[in-house]
C-alpha cells in the first residue's frame, strides 16, 4: 500500500503516540508485574527488604496454592518414602507432607461458572431487549430504558440485606444460580444501554431487505443484526464479566461452602501456615487469566472496527 | 408475476400524511414509473406494496389476494432500495444468494451457483463477486442490490431510483437490461425515478405523486402531452416546461391564468421580440435563455446555432398549454 491520505496519521504522529502508550503500559502494567513474580518467589524472597528484582524462581507459591500441608517432624520425615514428585520434594524441603488438595481449583471453576454463565445471560437477554428497544414501538419506552438505568443508580451493595433475606428465603443462598441470577440483574442495565446504542446504529434497512428477500424477523435479526452488532456484542461481554469475574462484596455475603468464588478465597489463603505471599500471588495470577484470554479472544471483534459502509447514497 | 392494486391507501408520520388516498393499479407486466418531487411518498408507496409499511387505510391486492395482513415475505415482493441495502458482512456472492437461500425459497446450491452467475454476469460485476459489499464503489453496490432483486421471480419488482448513481453509459445499458428483463419475463415493475429518460423510454405507464396524493397514472406521452396540471407538465420535459402569463400572447381561453410553453410550443416564425440572454451547448441540444417582457424563458435552438447575447429572437407559441390559478389544465 502506498496509498497516503490526508486523515492518516504522519510517521512522527504514530511514533509520538506510541511512545506515550508504552510509558503508560509500563507504568500500569508495574503491579501486575509484581503480582505475577512474587508468584514465584520463594516466601523469604517475597518478604525481603530492600525487595529483590532477582530472584532464583520457585514453584512453591504455585504448590502452596492447589494443596494443603501438614508438618512433621524431621524423623517421621526421614521414615518416608523419598517423593515422588517434583513437588512432594518442595513440600518436604519445609519439613512438610501434602496432605490433599486446596479448595482454589474448585473455587476457580464457581468463579467460571458464575462469571461465564451471568455473561451469556446479561448479553443474551441484553441484546434482545437492546434489538426490542430499537426497532419496535414499545410503550412507555423512554420511561422503561430509564427504569432499566436507574437500577444502576445505587451501588448494588446498598440492598445486600434485602438481597441476603430474600436469597434465603429462595433458596438461592450459597448457590451457582443464585448468583448468575445476582451478577446478571446487576450487569442487565449496563448491557442493555450498551447494546441499544450499538443496534440503532445499524441501518434498518439491512433487516428491511432481508425481510423482503423472504427471511421472518428472528432470521433477519439472527443472520443480519447480530453479525454486525458483534462488536458491542464482544465489549458488553467484556464489560460484564469484568464486573462479575471481579465481585467481592456479593460474594463475601452470599457464598461460603458450595458456590464461593475465587475472590473471597484467595484472601483465605494467607492465613495457612504465615504468610504466604506467593500463594496468595499465584492465586491472584491465575484469577487474572481468563479475562485476559476471553478478551484476547475477543479481540479481532473488537478491533475490527465498525463497518457501517455507506451502501448507497 | 401480478397485478398488484391499491385502493385509498394513506399513510400518516405523525401529523403529516405521507401517502394520501393513493388507488393505482399496476397490471399485470406493466412497467410502472412514479414521479414526483423529493419528499412526495414515492419511498413510502414502495414500503407499503413490501409490507414494511402498514397503511392507515385502503387495501392492498396482489394478483387478486388483499395482502394488507401478510409479512414482506408472505408477499413475495423483490425491492431494491434506495440506500443502505447490501449486507456489509457478506460478500457480493453471498449478498446474491441470500435472497434464494431464504426459508421460502430454499434453492439448491448449483441453481443458487448458476442463477448469481447469470445475474451477475448481466449487471457486469461477474468480477467482484468475491469482493467484500463494503469494498465496492457506490456504481457496483447499486448494481448489486439490483442483482439481489433480480435473482427472484417475484409477483412485483419494487425499485427505488436503481440507477442513480452510475454513470452514463452504465445507465444506459441497465436500461436496456431491465426493459429487456420486463419484455422477455414479462416482469411486473413499480419504478421510482427522477430521470425524464428513464421514464419515457422504460414506462408503459407513468404515476406523478404530489405530496402523497397520485395527480395523474396514464401513458408517458399522455403525462407528457396531455397533464393534467402544471405540477405535472414540470415533471417531465428538459428544459422544464416555461410558465408565463396568460395573457402575454393576446386573449388567452377562458379561465386560464398561465400558459404553459415547452420548446416545441415555441416557434420563431414570427411573434413578440425575445431578447437573448444566454446560450447553453450542452452537446446533443442547445438551450437558449430567453428574456420576453421581463419574464425568463428556456427553449431549445438548432444545436448549430449562429445566435449570440444581445440578439433578439422573435417568438410565437404553438399548440401550447393553459392552465388555471390552481395550476389545473384548462386547455
Ligand atoms: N419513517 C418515517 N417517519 C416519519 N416521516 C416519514 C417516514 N418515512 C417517510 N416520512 C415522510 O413522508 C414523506 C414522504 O417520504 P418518502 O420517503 O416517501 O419520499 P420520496 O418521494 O421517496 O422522496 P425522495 O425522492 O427524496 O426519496 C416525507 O415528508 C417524509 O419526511
Ligand atoms: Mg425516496
Amino acid at each position: 500500500m502506498s496509498g497516503y491520505s490526508i486523515t492518516e496519521p504522519s510517521r512522527r504522529q504514530k511514533w509520538v503516540a506510541g511512545t506515550l502508550v508504552v510509558l503508560y503500559a509500563l507504568i500500569t502494567i508495574m503491579p501486575l508485574i509484581w503480582i505475577i513474580t512474587t508468584g514465584f518467589k520463594s516466601p523469604v524472597d517475597s518478604i525481603s527488604y530492600p525487595p529483590k528484582v532477582l530472584f532464583e524462581p520457585s514453584l512453591e507459591g504455585y504448590v502452596n496454592l492447589f494443596t494443603t500441608r501438614t508438618r512433621v517432624s524431621p524423623e517421621q520425615l526421614a521414615q518416608l518414602p523419598p517423593p515422588k514428585r517434583w513437588y512432594e520434594e518442595i513440600v518436604r524441603n519445609r519439613d512438610m507432607v501434602i496432605a490433599g488438595p486446596s479448595r482454589y481449583g474448585e473455587r476457580f471453576m464457581n468463579s467460571v461458572i458464575i462469571g461465564f454463565g451471568s455473561t451469556f445471560l446479561s448479553v443474551f437477554l441484553g441484546t434482545l431487549a437492546a434489538y426490542a428497544f430499537s426497532r419496535f414501538k414499545v410503550p412507555l419506552k423512554d420511561d422503561l430504558l430509564f427504569f432499566i438505568l436507574s437500577t444502576r443508580m445505587m451501588p448494588p451493595i446498598a440492598v445486600a440485606i434485602p438481597i441476603f433475606l430474600m436469597f434465603r428465603k429462595l433458596g438461592l443462598s450459597d448457590t451457582h444460580l443464585g448468583m448468575i441470577l445476582l451478577y446478571t440483574a446487576v450487569n442487565i442495565s449496563l448491557a442493555v444501554w450498551l447494546l441499544k446504542g450499538f443496534i440503532d446504529e445499524i441501518p434498518r434497512e439491512y433487516e428491511e431487505a432481508a425481510l423482503i428477500d423472504g427471511y421472518t424477523r428472528f432470521q433477519a435479526f439472527y443472520k443480519v443484526v447480530l453479525p454486525q452488532a458483534a462488536t458491542g456484542i464482544a465489549s458488553t461481554a467484556i464489560f460484564c464479566l469484568i464486573f462479575a469475574w471481579n465481585e467481592y462484596a456479593f460474594a463475601v455475603l452470599l457464598t461460603s461452602g458450595t458456590a464461593q468464588t475465587a475472590p473471597p478465597f484467595i484472601p483465605t489463603i494467607i492465613g495457612v501456615g504465615g504468610q504466604d505471599w506467593p500463594a496468595v500471588a499465584a492465586g491472584a495470577t491465575l484469577f487474572l487469566l481468563p479475562v485476559m484470554i476471553f478478551t484476547i479472544f475477543l479481540r479481532k471483534h473488537l478491533l475490527r472496527g465498525i463497518t457501517f459502509g455507506a451502501v448507497r447514497k | 408475476m401480478a397485478e398488484v392494486r391499491m385502493t385509498g391507501i394513506s399513510i400518516s408520520f405523525g401529523l403529516e400524511k405521507a401517502v394520501a388516498d393513493v388507488t393505482m393499479t399496476v397490471p399485470d407486466g406493466a412497467f410502472v414509473v412514479l414521479l414526483g418531487p423529493t419528499g412526495a411518498g414515492k419511498t413510502t408507496t414502495l414500503r407499503l406494496i413490501s409490507g414494511l409499511e402498514r397503511p392507515d387505510t385502503g387495501q392492498i391486492h396482489i394478483n387478486g389476494r388483499v395482502v394488507n395482513n401478510e409479512t414482506p415475505a408472505q408477499r413475495n415482493v423483490a425491492m431494491v432500495f434506495q440506500q443502505y441495502s447490501l449486507y456489509p458482512h457478506l460478500s457480493v456472492r453471498e449478498n446474491l444468494a441470500f435472497p434464494l437461500r431464504s426459508p421460502i425459497l430454499r434453492t439448491p446450491e448449483d441453481q443458487i451457483a448458476r442463477k448469481v452467475g447469470e445475474v451477475a454476469e448481466v449487471l457486469q460485476i461477474s468480477h467482484k463477486l468475491d469482493n467484500k459489499a463494503t469494498e465496492l464503489s457506490g456504481g457496483e453496490m447499486q448494481r448489486v442490490s439490483i442483482g439481489r432483486a433480480l435473482v427472484r421471480d417475484p409477483a412485483i419488482y419494487l425499485m427505488d431510483e436503481p440507477l442513480s448513481s452510475l454513470d452514463a453509459k452504465l445507465r444506459a445499458d441497465l436500461r436496456i437490461e431491465l426493459k429487456r428483463i420486463h419484455a422477455n419475463l414479462g416482469a411486473t415493475l413499480l419504478y421510482v425515478t427522477h430521470d425524464q429518460i428513464e421514464a419515457m423510454t422504460m414506462a408503459t405507464h407513468v404515476g406523478v405523486l404530489d405530496h402523497g396524493r397520485l395527480v395523474q397514472f396514464g401513458t408517458p406521452r399522455q403525462i407528457y402531452e396531455n397533464p393534467a396540471s402544471l405540477y405535472v407538465a414540470g415533471r417531465l420535459g428538459l428544459p422544464r416546461i416555461n410558465a408565463l402569463p396568460a395573457t402575454l400572447f393576446g386573449a388567452p381561453p377562458a379561465g386560464a391564468s398561465t400558459i404553459g410553453l415547452r420548446p416545441e410550443h415555441i416557434a420563431h416564425d414570427g411573434g413578440k421580440e425575445a431578447l437573448v440572454k444566454r446560450i447553453e451547448h450542452l452537446g446533443d441540444q442547445t438551450r437558449l435563455h430567453l428574456s420576453l417582457e421581463g419574464h425568463d424563458l428556456v427553449t431549445l435552438t438548432d444545436v448549430h446555432t449562429k445566435l449570440k447575447p444581445g440578439d433578439r429572437l422573435p417568438v410565437q407559441p404553438r399548440n401550447p398549454l393553459f392552465f388555471d390559478a390552481a395550476g389545473d389544465r384548462v386547455a
